[in-house]
């Protein structure tokens, strides 16, 4: 299918992914971006398909993060294109195509869990914004995410482990096809981060949504990934893409195999190189 | 390799006395302040009688609770005006600072334009606007009510752009994320999280806005707390002065108690 075909299927308003094959969940065409004379990102050229998880690995300053927000909208390209589900960023943005976890979980302290989780089917309701709604309701998201019972609690009265699993219960409520994370458990410790793993694949698996998940864990990235996209600074570039292809299920055990700890090892001395 | 657990334990059962415990140490809390409150009336007392410090000089605690006994008609025909006064002012200086703030957070331009004026308001000392104030808007209520807002204003102006202001930069990109308008923005983020820098500045006025009711009925007034303090005075009735100066702070504490527990009711992250 053609570009400039599924560009006017989404003008016209039909929903593109029905249309014949899923475009690509996002795909950035020799895309840069620069602030002043700094080059964060350079000629990215990459296609996510559709229901992949992807983990973005590299040094500080690879601009890892710049590539989620070049992605989600929040910073423009300075040359080249970025296409979400085939639609320019701006378009997929209006239609909630994608949803951002943040490493904050940014959640609003004065309202409950629930509240949160129902914010984003609350901004533009009084606009007549057509709000794409998910299969579940936020209370099913709630549940989904393990914090069945606490709709009612305030951000404050949870601890960083769960205000980060209603930060993801609210990007899920608009049932994103493309979900961008950033650091989403940098700041947690590590038995709540295994755990969160897990229940990220869980959720990746129910939903089949296209996840972009940036890292600085090597381990995490290898557990999450069925691709690792390395990336290299001064000025940002592709430095790798590692196929991640380990049988079985990803559960913890995984993390013990040689299999895993190969991967690892390559990421490391990809890194080092860079 | 040997892995031992420790076997659970009688750690986590409370000592039976732990409620009574608490209770002491609430009291203790309360006794202590006002036991030494108690103490200082006593040693006022006697160290006027034993003395014999005259009364225009330096009234004994028992002459003043004399007249809260015998004039407290003449103290509560005095405070309604004063608090009046202060609420009034209290409103309106309260609603022009958060007005403005947002204009300030809205436009750059506007807050070039206005806040070297709202600092140089500001710089004056409020004893002396008074009289310009009350020579333009005359001896009544007006005048007061004007002291007492602009009294308020400053304080709350500077906290209320700093709380619209507070937002965290994530959380503006994930409203931005969901196209959320500027009208959205204001009403479902910025405004509630300005709330505690909101009322950390009401605080602060509850307490000023009567400085500026009193400071006003000082220029000219023939009722209010202020008059009856200038009055009482000039008349060298001590006692009553005495009396008229707690009801002033016991305004305050009201009017700071009001708020302190709007903002229990309203800001409960």
């Amino acid at each position: 299918m053609s570009v400039r075909k599924l560009a006017s299927a989404a003008l016209d308003g039909t929903d593109v992914a029905t249309v014949g094959n899923l475009p690509a969940a996002a795909s950035l065409r020799g895309a840069s971006v620069k602030f002043g004379h700094f080059t964060a990102l350079s000629d990215i050229n990459l296609d996510i398909m559709a229901g992949e998880f992807w983990t973005i690995l590299g040094p500080s300053g690879c601009g890892k993060s710049t590539m989620l927000r070049l992605v989600s909208d929040l910073i423009p390209a300075s040359s080249g294109e970025v296409r979400v589900l085939g639609k320019p960023t701006e378009a997929a943005r209006l239609a909630r195509e994608f949803a951002f976890v943040f490493q904050d979980a940014t959640l609003l302290p004065w309202r409950s869990a629930l509240k949160n989780v129902e914010l984003p089917l609350e901004i533009g309701r009084k606009r007549g914004v057509k709000i794409p709604l998910g299969e579940r309701t936020p209370r099913e998201l709630l549940k989904l995410v393990g914090l069945e019972g606490r709709e009612d609690a305030l951000p404050h009265e949870l601890s960083g482990g769960m205000c980060q699993r209603v930060a993801i219960a609210r990007a899920l409520v608009c049932q994103p096809k493309l979900l961008l994370m950033d650091e989403p458990f940098g700041a947690l410790d590590e038995m709540t981060r295994d755990r969160l793993n897990l229940q990220l694949l869980q959720i990746w698996r129910e939903t089949g949504t296209t996840i972009l998940f940036v890292t600085h864990s090597i381990p995490e990235a290898v557990f999450l990934g069925q691709k690792v996209l390395m990336l290299r600074a001064h000025p940002g570039r592709v430095k790798a893409i590692v196929d991640i292809d380990m049988p079985g299920a990803r559960e913890m055990r995984l993390r013990e195999t040689p299999a895993f700890n190969r991967y690892c090892a390559r990421l490391r001395d990809l890194l080092e190189e860079c | 390799m040997s892995v031992t657990e420790p076997t659970p334990s009688a750690t986590g059962s409370r000592p039976a006395g732990g409620v009574s415990d608490e209770v002491r140490l609430r009291l203790a809390n309360i006794a202590v302040p006002l036991g030494t409150a108690v103490t200082l009336l006593v040693v006022w007392q006697l160290g006027v009688r034993l003395f014999g410090v005259p009364t225009y000089i330096a009234p004994a605690p028992s002459d003043v609770l004399a007249v809260f006994r015998d004039d407290f008609p003449l103290l509560m025909r005095n405070f309604w005006p004063t608090f009046f006064e202060s609420v009034m002012g209290f409103f309106i200086g309260n609603t022009a600072a958060v007005l403005i703030a947002v204009a300030f957070v809205h436009s750059r331009l506007v807050e070039k334009a206005f806040f070297p004026i709202a600092v140089f308001i500001n710089t004056i000392p409020i004893l002396a606007i008074a009289p310009i104030l009350v020579l333009v808007f005359g001896a009544g209520l007006t005048a007061k009510v004007v002291i007492a807002a602009l009294i308020c204003f400053f304080p709350t102006l500077v906290n209320m752009v700093r709380g619209l202001q507070s937002v965290n930069p994530q959380t503006l990109e994930l409203v931005r994320i969901l196209s959320a308008s500027k009208a959205e923005i204001f009403w479902k983020i910025r405004l509630p999280s300005s709330l505690p820098f909101l009322f950390s500045a009401l605080k602060i006025a509850a307490t000023t806005c009567v400085i500026g009711a009193i400071v006003g009925e000082w220029i000219g007034a023939d009722k209010g707390l202020g008059a009856l303090i200038i009055d009482s005075t000039f008349n060298f009735r001590s006692p009553l002065l005495y009396a008229t100066v707690f009801v002033s702070s016991g305004l305050s504490v009201l009017l700071f108690t009001l708020v302190t527990l709007a903002e229990k009711a309203s800001v409960r992250w």
